[in-house]
């Protein structure tokens, strides 16, 4: 279908083989129908304007987080954005910030993965386990709403100023996760993860700056997790 | 031209990183030198979108037993499955969920904080009378706790993985698979797996219809790879149409909305399941929900200004239920629809979903040769399981839920049974021009310069698939689609890829990807010509009826040694491994 409108894509491109530096590419992007989505923008970059552009995407429906973006200085998904909602017609698209440029619009994910493995993110045991399943009340699952949601989309960590100026800052995703497991009833792993975050580069650096819980496309609050976890720190004489 | 090649040597290597890729590796990895290879990294995988829910007879909520489930697969994969893997999948189901449960995956809760069970399309009590609650799940985020905590459990026991790895070729030498070619898409650059073991994990097809419910990453690579070997793809043609894909997005809203309570409705208000299956009405199993909702419209029963679609009603539930038990479908209808779920109804059109089919395994899923004088002879070193395999439970149509229960038994399966083969047999060298094909393959493509390009060529393979190999089906739209598929096929000798980085080069991997669609789509369209029944999700419109007689049997395609596509069958395993044969019977619900 076609309706005549067009907004204006400003792209952020950089192909290390053949670009001494980042550039910015702008493309005309027709508007197909109400509600058109941030990504069918960029797939019609891809597929009718400019074959070249390289970015990632997969589930196309807000779960797999590989399309988290920076869209006008905000982080996104581009799956879930729709075009119409960012009220402008000119729209600049980069890569999510503070992560290390691969190609135009990839970023190298590599050190936010090892920083959420670093947090021991897995049901941690001493004790044997039943021969059925843990019961775990609702209540107690319900402590885990909020949490369990995350889809490892980068959004938070990568707009939060504290994981700009640490490399080493293990960021608003790593706690998220951390504690999803701290306050699991089936968990006995509290001592194993809590020296970890109690690390100079780990919830103390958290400024309460609250862009990750802005920044979050699955409206989920890592800062109230953040503050959770230095509850247990403190309660625990650490 | 002498290309570099970096050679990496492990006892397994697993290909896929969804829930059967990642749940092998965590077995295999206990026991023997394990890689994952995955296209994405693993938390990115389609296992993440599955909603509803995973099912097993736990009996949490009311009676249930493994033998009512297993009667449930067979009738609903329309009596193609076979019988033996049926048993061994719902008898382990029990087990492997309280095991999942066990490593931390975040299942809601009964209020005796047992693990909450809801009803599921096709799945009953007392082998037919009844829906019963089978399906465990999290919200309406199955997949995603189980992927993510598969990932975790991985991640605990430090799984060599591979991220962002494209399989360009599966090597074989001396009639065993041992390896697999990849090219690593972040920084360029050939790598030659060599494996005593090889386990295809690797997804489904979907990608190739217009609407359809599936990720950017499902383009049927595995069954390609496979093919090009001489492997086969067992029942190709089943391809299961989701009822309720959101209108014209595609995007799938879990048939656990209907396990809820929801009902579908046409254009004059009419609840018009309860014609189509009396008895157990909007949980009736999907291919035969997909075509009563096509018939509607047929009928000019639709709704809208095109009365083209129906609608799905869940408001009656209540909104706290909704965002209790469906909070993800609230979310996706709101963005994909426009539509708040718990105030108006969803208007929902079938979406292409699920490969029945695969690479055709026995029950511990050791790929077989499928055709020649011994069809169930293991390959050996080539081991399969989810989407891309057929063990088969889903034989003609697969059951809600299942899905999840396939990846989990036979993935955890395959990690047992890759682990026990590299533990008990030798590398098998690499040939002398191993990975050679998969090599030229990609400088071919990457060094084009003809006319073809991605988007109109995947534009064109898409709509053919909706409109001439969709719900349903005749020899004329078959041959119709063979025709342009045939021109498709034609028009990659004259493609050009416009990017000649080897950096993140996505074009270069999307013209892989569309040449292994083509592929896919011709064999799916050529298996579809020649089965001359209705079964499952196969709908043919001129041969409406099911014929046992001649057609209970597998397909099989293969291609020849020039490449052309061979259609042969192999008799259904219909003896269970301990219980009496479900016998042929009529399907009715």
């Amino acid at each position: 279908m076609s309706t005549n409108k067009f907004v204006t894509f400003e792209i952020f491109r950089y192909d290390p083989e053949k670009d001494k530096e980042p550039y910015y590419q702008t493309y005309k992007v027709e508007i197909r129908r109400p509600g058109m989505l941030l990504l069918e923008g960029l797939n019609q970059v891809k597929w009718e304007l400019d074959p070249t552009l390289s970015f990632r995407r997969s589930c196309r429906e807000g779960v797999c987080g590989s399309d988290g973006l920076n869209v006008n200085g905000v982080n996104m998904l581009s799956c879930m954005t729709k075009i119409e909602d960012l009220g402008t017609d000119h729209i600049v698209i980069q890569p999510l910030p503070g992560m290390r440029v691969i190609r135009d619009l990839v970023t190298d994910v590599d050190d936010f993965f090892q920083k959420f493995i670093t947090v021991k993110p897995y049901l941690i045991r001493k004790s044997p386990a039943p021969d059925k399943e843990f019961y775990q009340s609702p209540e107690d699952r319900k402590l885990l709403d909020g949490l369990y949601e995350c889809i490892l989309c980068g959004c938070c960590s990568s707009s939060c100023p504290s994981y700009w100026a640490d490399e080493k800052y293990l960021g608003p995703n790593a706690f998220l996760r951390a504690y999803r497991y701290l306050i699991d009833s089936r968990d006995e792993g509290a001592e194993d993860r809590l020296p970890i975050l109690n690390d100079k580069h780990g919830v103390w650096r958290c400024h309460t700056i609250y862009n990750c819980v802005e920044a979050c496309p699955k409206q989920l609050n890592p800062t109230k997790a953040i503050v959770g976890i230095r509850r247990m720190l403190l309660e625990r004489g650490y | 031209m002498s290309v570099k090649v970096e050679y990496h040597k492990y006892d397994v290597v697993i290909l896929g990183a969804g829930g059967a890729g990642l749940n092998a590796a965590q077995v295999a990895s206990q026991y023997v030198s394990t890689a994952v290879i995955s296209e994405v990294y693993p938390t990115r995988s389609h296992t993440i979108s599955a909603q509803g829910g995973i099912s097993a007879a736990l009996g949490n909520l009311e009676e249930d037993h493994w033998i009512w489930h297993m009667y449930d697969t067979v009738k609903g994969s329309d009596y193609l499955a076979d019988q033996d893997a049926c048993e061994y999948m719902t008898k382990l189901a029990p087990q492997y969920i309280i095991e999942l449960e066990h490593i931390g995956v975040p299942f809601s809760r009964t209020a005796e904080g047992k693990i909450a069970q809801r009803p599921f399309g096709g799945h009953t009590a007392e082998f037919g009378k009844r829906p019963v609650k089978r399906a465990c799940y999290a919200a309406d985020r199955t997949g995603h706790v189980m992927l993510q905590t598969l990932f975790e459990k991985s991640v605990a026991q430090k799984t060599q993985f591979f991220n962002e790895f494209y399989a360009l070729e599966l090597l074989t030498n001396e009639g065993a698979v041992n390896g697999v070619l990849c090219w690593d898409i972040k920084n360029g650059g050939f790598h030659i797996f060599h494996a005593k073991a090889v386990v295809f994990a690797t997804g489904g097809c979907c990608r190739i219809f217009k609407t359809n419910s599936n990720a950017h990453i499902n383009t049927g690579d595995g069954l390609a790879l496979a093919l090009r070997k001489g492997f086969s793809w067992s029942d190709a043609e089943f391809i299961q149409f989701h009822p309720t894909g959101i209108y014209l997005a595609g995007n799938l809203i879990t048939e656990g909305v209907r396990g809820e309570g929801g009902i579908l409705l046409n254009a004059q208000g009419e609840r018009f399941m309860e014609r189509y299956a009396p008895t157990i009405k909007d949980l009736a199993p999907r291919d035969i929900v997909s075509r009563s909702m096509v018939k509607e419209v047929l009928a000019g029963r639709g709704v809208g200004p095109n009365k083209d679609h129906v609608l799905l009603k869940i408001d009656h539930i209540g909104a706290e239920a909704i965002h209790e038990k469906l909070p993800g479908i609230h979310e996706l209808a709101l963005v994909f629809a426009g539509v708040d779920c718990t105030k108006e109804p969803i208007p929902v059109m079938p979406t292409a979903h699920y490969q029945n089919g695969g690479i055709p395994t026995n029950y511990l899923t050791n790929v077989i040769r499928a055709v020649g004088p011994n069809p169930e002879e293991p390959v050996p070193g080539f081991f399969a399981a989810g989407e891309i395999a057929s063990a088969s439970v889903h034989g003609a149509n697969r059951l809600g839920t299942n899905s999840l229960l396939d990846l989990v038994v036979f993935g955890r399966t395959a990690g047992e049974q890759s682990a026990k083969y590299a533990k008990e047999n030798n590398f098998v060298p690499l040939a002398e021009n191993a990975g050679q094909e998969g090599i030229a393959l990609l400088q071919k493509f990457l060094n084009s310069n003809g006319k073809n390009t991605f988007g109109p060529m995947y534009k064109t393979l898409t709509e053919c698939m909706e409109k001439y190999v969709g719900v349903f089906r005749t020899e004329e739209t078959l041959t119709t689609a063979k025709g342009i598929l045939a021109d498709l096929k034609k028009q990659l000798d004259d493609y050009r890829v416009n990017d000649k980085s080897s950096v993140y080069n996505l074009e270069l991997i999307e013209a892989l990807e569309l040449n292994n669609m083509v592929l896919v789509a011709q064999a799916l369209t050529e298996a579809a010509l020649m089965r001359k029944e209705t079964r499952g999700g196969h709908a043919r419109e001129d041969y409406p009826e099911r014929d046992d007689v001649n057609f209970h049997k597998h397909t099989e395609v293969t291609l020849d040694g020039d490449g052309n596509i061979k259609i042969d069958y192999r008799p259904v395993r219909m003896k269970p491994l301990t219980v009496e044969p479900f016998p042929l019977k009529p399907r009715v619900y």
